[in-house]
């Protein structure tokens, strides 16, 4: 063995070269096993919109589906409860919907599509439980219709807007959904998205 | 403050020790050859099956009724889950090739003789738990072919007498293959056997850096050191070693994508057709053979169509297969010639050598086909010809005239 | 030394193909996933004549949709005949027990049959129906013989009769040595003449080859690519290897 005329460069390059490539047929390598555990094409499928037909629903009535795993709430208000929306708001901590917690188009006062029609993720934002519906005031709890969260007591109005004070920071989730027809809601895709009505 | 923080380590674990004690310097022979590329190899596929079959069992149902249903998942619903599944079963196949010619080159020069024996051992018992781990896992697609190989493998269990029959039952835990089955296999192949294989890859590595790596002429390096005391015919093993394995692994890999992209089921012997059925109890494959990598066992078993002095036929055919296997256990007391090497053995060893790997060959290949009587005979001889390159080397090892061995390894 | 290495490895792998064993499989299909109208002809086929009794209960439309470039509309109006939703797998419209009373046995599931018998089995079979008035159906099968099928595509293919179980020589489209294709003779013809049918079925034929591993579609593209990538990787280790061994040799 002898170390005599040793190209050292021509050895740190063809280290660092072997080197680097290598590296590049590692991260190729990783590529597939980071990506298998992304939702796989049963679990789309399971998350893939849900209709809802609320032609019988009644006013005051809540429908309840599963999306994506986590239940969404169909509500038909009745006047009495639109009109408590303005009512409430000074006890609210964000009346206008400022956070992203709905879609673009339900950033409104009744923070729905059709005024009347609430839709909502039914999980609470302070630590995912599944909130109470109350359609009347029940003095103690809520002095208006609205949610309560037994788990540590957070309230929301009839809009899912969260009143301050309480454990949940934001208002709870309005999901994407549109209107085919009058009474076919696809809950998961936004209006101008999929089916007929594209336009 | 790269080497103020090995220090710091140093003081408390012994990296830089356990680095040099097995690759900074460890002096191994500068003459091997080419079959010395496959002990790495068979090292690279161990890491390649123990890094997909772990995220095979992420997505894998290890029941009856859901197990077939699960690999479907895998190939069809679960992102790249197909290509990480054809890396696992062409991995199979690819870690028996790679054992296989790992253990021949072992039998070319001579490397199970003193002081090698239990670097041997623990390689005969590594081969033992592979094939246990492998009939295991190929029950788990839970196909029409697991299930009926499964069948046959697990009945040759009720050959042995008076408790066979409960035997079987036992390792069932029903009174066919069942879900039960299926769930220890899971079990098994997932948790115990993987640790018992890592377990014994480590104890042969320590074997092996222990004595010493043996080398084509068969010579004990050790025996002629330089005046820095290290082997005056041995080289580090990094970084020459290092750089020549990983020059192997490139071509390895090109073999091996090359049959996980081109040509996964091999036809039909890495991924059989009657296996993409679900398994049957009722409708049994026209031809059930094992995989390729039992067919010489399995020809060995059928072979044995006699009884021999009351011993029933299905026994002794029980007895030969393991037996076939055990007896690599003693082959270091068997080879009793003067030298180690192939290169310095006389025609008589190198004929049986020759003899030996024609007949398992040929077995290899008759365990694919359906049997008939030709072929049977045929088994018969070459069973024969297994078992007396072991049981007559005592004898011909001694007689056979061998060449003188050099003082120095010659390249 | 590497073409030692290279035979030493290729003499452990057996090479040849296992058989398949006691099954006539007269007629070779040339599979091309390459051709994506092929693909989208076979799928139109197998929902108008096969989704009825014929569940691929691991395939989803969405798959099929996204693989052969076929509008999500399309898919859903023109070839989703059966019940179900885009993201869901292909069920039958038929279920199993009353199929099991129809026929004597439930139609299999198709979506690894081109894998358990290959694509020259499927494509037989489909071109081996012959008129057969023993049998409840009226038809029976080269391919397998006594066939719970009835002549589904009989409205296609039209009739034929079987003129010799096994064909004299080697001629036309005969496959496997010694033995020749089964002669058959049309008595009623279908909609389509037989170049026309041979060519839908062998559509057909690549749609299951297809179905049976919708990753066949990227792995051999991508093998090629990682190949070239090995090659390169090997190159330099090659080179790393040589130039570090000039010390020892």
């Amino acid at each position: 063995m002898s170390k005599e005329g040793v190209d050292v460069g021509k050895r740190r390059f063809l280290t660092t070269a072997t080197a680097a490539v290598g590296g590049v047929g590692a991260a190729f390598v990783a590529t597939p096993f980071v990506k298998s555990w992304l939702p796989s094409a049963r679990a789309k499928a399971a998350g893939a919109p849900v209709e809802v037909n609320i032609a019988a629903l009644e006013e005051g009535a809540l429908v309840s589906v599963t999306w994506r795993g986590k239940p969404v709430w169909v509500v038909r208000r009745t006047p009495e409860m639109l009109k408590t929306l303005d009512e409430v708001a000074p006890e609210l901590a964000d009346p206008e919907s400022k956070t992203d917690q709905q879609p673009e188009y339900c950033r409104n006062k009744h923070r729905s599509i059709e005024p009347a029609v609430l839709v909502m993720v039914g999980i609470c934002t302070h630590l995912g439980c599944s909130p109470k519906y109350r359609p009347e005031a029940d003095g103690g709890q809520l002095s208006y219709s609205g949610f309560f969260c037994p788990c540590h007591g957070s309230k929301f109005d009839i809009a899912g807007r969260v009143y301050s004070g309480v454990p949940a920071p934001l208002n709870m989730v309005v999901p994407p959904h549109r209107y085919e027809g009058d009474s076919l809601i696809m809950v998961g895709e936004d209006p101008n998205q999929g089916g007929e009505e594209a336009a | 403050m790269a080497s103020k923080f090995m220090n710091w380590v140093d003081a408390r674990f012994p990296a830089t020790q356990l680095w040099n004690e097995h690759i900074g310097q460890y002096y191994a022979p500068k003459n091997f050859n080419v079959w010395y590329y496959f002990g790495s190899l068979a090292m690279l596929v161990l890491a390649n099956q123990l890094l997909t079959g772990i995220w095979l069992a992420m997505f894998y149902k290890p029941s009856a009724a859901e197990a077939f249903g699960s690999v479907a998942y895998i190939m069809r619903d679960v992102e790249w889950g197909w290509l990480i599944r054809y890396m696992h079963s062409t991995g199979a196949s690819f870690f028996f090739i790679v054992v296989y010619l790992h253990m021949f080159r072992a039998l070319l020069y001579g490397s199970y003789r003193k002081p090698r024996e239990l670097l041997w051992i623990f390689g005969c018992l590594i081969f033992l738990a592979l094939m246990a781990e492998a009939f295991m896992g190929y029950v788990l697609p839970w196909g029409n072919m697991s299930y009926w190989g499964a069948q046959v493998i697990i009945s040759l269990f009720s050959a042995i007498p008076v408790i066979g029959e409960q035997l079987t039952t036992w390792i069932r835990g029903d009174f066919v293959i069942g879900d039960a089955t299926l769930n220890r296999f899971f079990a098994l192949h997932v948790v115990a056997l993987p640790f018992v294989l890592v377990g014994l890859v480590i104890a042969h590595i320590m074997a092996l850096h222990h004595v010493g790596s043996n080398n084509p002429d068969g010579i004990e390096i050790k025996a002629n050191k330089n005046a820095d005391g290290h082997p005056a015919d041995g080289i580090p093993f990094h970084p020459y070693y290092t750089v020549k394995d990983l020059f192997g692994v490139g071509v390895f890999l090109i073999l091996f994508c090359g049959v996980i992209f081109f040509a996964p089921e091999f036809g039909g012997f890495f991924l059989e057709p009657p296996n993409f059925t679900e398994a049957n109890p009722s409708v049994t494959p026209e031809h059930i053979a094992p995989v390729w990598y039992f067919t010489p066992f399995y020809a060995m078993l059928r072979a044995i169509n006699f009884e021999v002095l009351g011993v029933p036929a299905k026994l002794l055919g029980v007895i030969t297969m393991f037996g076939a296997v055990l007896i690599m256990f003693v082959l270091p007391w068997l080879d009793r010639s003067k030298v180690k090497s192939i290169r310095y053995k006389g025609w008589i060893f190198k004929a049986m050598l020759a003899a030996f790997v024609v007949a398992f060959v040929i077995l290899g290949y008759i365990g694919t086909q359906a049997p008939s009587p030709l072929l049977t005979t045929i088994a018969q001889v070459c069973t024969a010809v297994y078992f007396a390159f072991f049981l007559l080397m005592p004898f011909y090892s001694v007689i056979d005239r061998t060449k003188p061995v050099p003082e120095r390894v010659t390249g | 030394m590497m073409r030692r290495l290279f035979i030493a490895l290729f003499l452990m792998m057996p090479l040849a193909a296992l058989a398949a064993g006691g099954e006539s499989v007269p007629f070779h299909h040339e599979t091309n996933l390459g051709n994506q109208a092929s693909l989208q002809r076979g799928a139109k086929m197998f929902m108008n004549y096969c989704s009825g009794c014929h569940s691929l209960q691991y395939m989803r439309y969405q798959r099929i949709a996204d693989d052969l470039d076929i509008p999500e509309e399309v898919m859903e109006k023109n070839l989703m005949m059966t019940r179900g939703k885009i993201h869901d797998t292909i069920q039958g419209t038929m279920d199993a027990e009353s199929a099991a009373e129809w026929f004597g046995k439930a139609p299999p599931d198709l979506s690894l049959t081109a894998r358990e018998r290959g694509a020259d089995w499927i494509y037989s079979f489909l071109l081996s129906f012959y008129r057969d008035d023993s049998r409840p159906s009226g038809v029976n099968n080269v391919v397998m013989s006594n066939t719970a099928m009835p002549a589904v595509l009989a409205p296609l293919q039209g009739y034929q009769a079987l003129k010799h179980e096994e064909g004299e020589g080697g001629e036309g489209e005969s496959h496997g040595g010694d033995h020749g294709a089964p002669e058959f003779e049309l008595v009623q013809e279908g909609q389509l003449d037989p170049a026309e049918y041979k060519a839908a079925v062998g559509d057909l034929t690549n749609f299951l080859v297809y179905v049976g591993e919708p990753a066949k579609l990227v792995r051999y593209s991508l093998g090629f690519k990682v190949i070239v990538f090995l090659l390169l990787f090997t190159a330099l280790a090659y080179m790393l290897k040589k130039e570090f061994w000039r010390d020892v040799h």
